[in-house]
């Protein structure tokens, strides 16, 4: 069972929601960034999604966009992410995610990157632009490393695409819980739990819900319906403001 | 070949939750664009409102200058004085059949913005247009225009604010508006289905001007067939219908900037290396790590740092020469054109004028058509410093 899964199955054991939270690489900047995930595995995260900085992030909203072109600037690219992971290698109690945008990890080499995410302890894969339809070659190169391509999808995803993504999925199911881009939201969609349903149905790994979390209140419908909870912006908000990781989780925990 | 691709470029490369308005965008060309209703309405605007087809224009003084024959496929002479409006019309008759009433676009030098403005007035749906916030400077009296016509314009400031920032920013807002809006992508690059559904509005204009330029040359086809290539539609168009002539040889011409080395240009196929973005495989302007280089042209509908996938595999299985002309070599092209011929050409259209002007010696005594993808009048507040 991919590491991901093991540690989300082990906070449902507990009766908890999995915590998945979300940082770009290198931010707030190279030295505070690894202290953070430090606060973040501490206070009880089940997997910690780091963020691959990209030029041109079509699916973010503009508090993770303007965090990672920060990052960008900070001259964050793939070399420094798994050079300061694999420092780190086992120190961290949670499971390990990337996730970015094609292009950059194309450019890595995809065997390279599968290799550099077994050797930095990296099991899991996020790409932003990347459908069922095109995932085939990248599936290939990670997969024997033992990175599992988390399947994406969302409210307008329908039963039959989610079957697709079902097939071989490891890890857990990426549920996005808006129609648009990353970010706080004052309300979710009603739709939400009907897709969860169905999402429930096709997926025998856990199903994360993320964009638009930035509440443990906001979960408390959705029980049964979820098994964890991905939180990006309203994190970069909190860390932005001058407060810690730490402080962010306490209500989650 | 794998359904999108051209060779090893194109594919749908963007997130899950676009992927069912592509393809419902794909099952609708399958289905409506054959359809009767669809092209006798379709061609009825094309002849009533856009003015086709476009004449093609033998250029005497110039051809006399340069020691060649030089034709102009007149695309600046289509209603909003661009070959974009061939693309936004079908775009927007496809979106209204398939019940649609906001048409979305992104724009750089304004006439793909300008083109979908008229297409969703005499459609009677709404315009939203994204549009960079350096360009709405730039191109100043295409934003008067569209205001004019009632589109909505959304002004990016997020990265270099140019049409790369513009494209990301409408496909953000697609992913939230999909049910109401179609996004009426300009360019034949983007995820399939959009290079084909472009590809298919606008090699109109190579069907008419080979039949034309046979009609008035004894049945001959042109020596040599030149565009224009920023993300690559009027050149597509151009260039379609002659890509079986193994006799014509033809010619893209991108935009390398202000020529100097190590400047930002805007010539992915001539300097640019394999690569993924908006949702295609392509040729980028882009850092050995895959982070997406600004790109600079005096002309902004070329200022993009990819290509069509068409043109890439056009120039990977070598049937289309690419080439560059920088911002001077343009000018003057953009200059001799309005004085020898009393044409102003759009600075983009210039640069492919500039190839036959910079290439007369090669050139001496064929016929060179090139398409003059649109009109000049738009330029003239970029160039009133250099005027």
């Amino acid at each position: 069972m991919n590491p991901m899964q093991v540690k989300i199955e082990e906070a449902k054991s507990k009766g908890k929601v999995g915590l998945i939270p979300f940082l770009p690489a290198g931010f707030p900047n190279r030295e505070q960034f690894w202290k953070e995930l430090e606060q973040l595995d501490k206070a009880g995260a089940s997997v910690i999604e780091i963020g691959m900085p990209f030029s041109d992030p079509v699916a973010d909203g503009p508090v993770v966009e303007k965090a990672s072109l920060k990052c960008l600037e900070d001259g964050i690219n793939l070399t420094w992410i798994f050079d300061g992971l694999k420092e780190r290698k086992g120190q961290f109690n949670a499971a390990l995610l990337l996730m970015g945008y094609l292009n950059p990890v194309y450019q890595y080499g995809l065997d390279k990157f599968g290799a550099d995410c077994k050797a930095a302890g990296v099991s899991g894969l996020i790409i932003a632009d990347m459908p069922l339809e095109e995932s085939d070659f990248v599936k290939e190169a990670i997969e024997p490393h033992g990175v599992a391509l988390v399947p994406l999808i969302g409210l307008n995803t329908s039963k039959e695409r989610m079957k697709l993504y079902s097939d071989g999925a490891s890890g857990f199911c990426y549920f996005v819980s808006v129609l648009g881009t990353t970010g706080q939201r004052e309300s979710l969609p009603a739709k939400i739990k009907e897709k969860l349903k169905e999402a429930k149905e096709v997926f025998d790994i856990p199903i994360a819900l993320g964009f638009g979390i930035k509440h443990p209140d906001q979960l408390a419908e959705f029980e049964g319906l979820m098994d964890a909870a991905v939180f990006g912006s309203a994190l970069i908000s909190h860390i932005e403001a001058g407060n810690s990781s730490t402080q962010f989780m306490e209500p989650w925990q | 070949m794998k359904k999108g691709y051209f060779g090893d470029f194109g594919g749908q490369f963007i997130p899950e939750l676009l992927m069912p308005p592509l393809i419902e965008l794909e099952q609708a060309m399958e289905t409506i664009l054959p359809t009767e209703e669809f092209q006798t309405r379709f061609t009825h605007m094309l002849k009533e409102n856009v003015g086709r087809p476009s004449a093609i224009t033998y250029c005497p003084n110039l051809s006399k200058d340069l020691g060649l024959d030089l034709w102009l496929k007149r695309e600046d002479l289509n209603h909003s004085g661009a070959h974009k409006i061939n693309n936004t019309l079908g775009q927007g008759l496809l979106a209204k059949m398939m019940g649609k009433d906001v048409l979305l676009a992104e724009t750089g030098a304004g006439m793909h913005g300008v083109a979908t403005t008229v297409a969703a007035a005499m459609l009677d749906m709404k315009a939203v247009i994204y549009m960079g916030a350096t360009d709405v400077v730039r191109q100043a009296p295409n934003v008067g225009r569209m205001r004019l016509m009632g589109a909505e314009i959304v002004a990016v400031e997020s990265g270099t604010k140019t049409l790369k920032d513009a494209i990301n920013e409408a496909l953000r807002r697609w992913l939230s508006d999909q049910e109401t809006t179609h996004y009426c992508f300009g360019t034949a690059a983007g995820p399939h289905p959009f290079p084909t559904l472009v590809r298919e509005f606008q090699q109109i204009i190579s069907k008419e001007a080979r039949q034309q330029f046979m009609d008035r040359n004894e049945g001959n086809l042109p020596d040599v067939v030149v565009a224009c290539v920023g993300g690559g539609s009027n050149a597509i168009g151009m260039f379609h219908n002659f890509v079986p002539d193994e006799s014509v040889k033809i010619v893209g011409v991108e935009a390398a900037g202000t020529g100097e080395p190590g400047c930002y240009n805007s010539a992915p196929l001539d300097r640019g290396t394999d690569g993924v973005l908006h949702g295609m495989m392509t040729k980028l302007l882009q850092t050995e790590e895959g982070q997406i280089l600004p790109s600079h042209s005096i002309a902004p509908g070329l200022d993009y740092p990819g290509v069509g996938p068409e043109h890439a595999e056009l120039q990977a299985c070598g049937r289309v020469d690419y080439t560059t002309i920088n911002d001077g070599q343009a000018i003057n092209a953009f200059k001799l054109l309005s004085r020898r011929e009393g044409i102003i050409p759009a600075l983009e259209s210039s640069h492919a004028v500039a190839y036959a002007i910079e290439n007369r010696e090669q050139l001496q005594g064929k016929s060179v058509l090139v398409c003059l993808s649109g009109r000049g009048d738009k330029d003239l507040g970029i160039l009133d410093e250099i005027l």
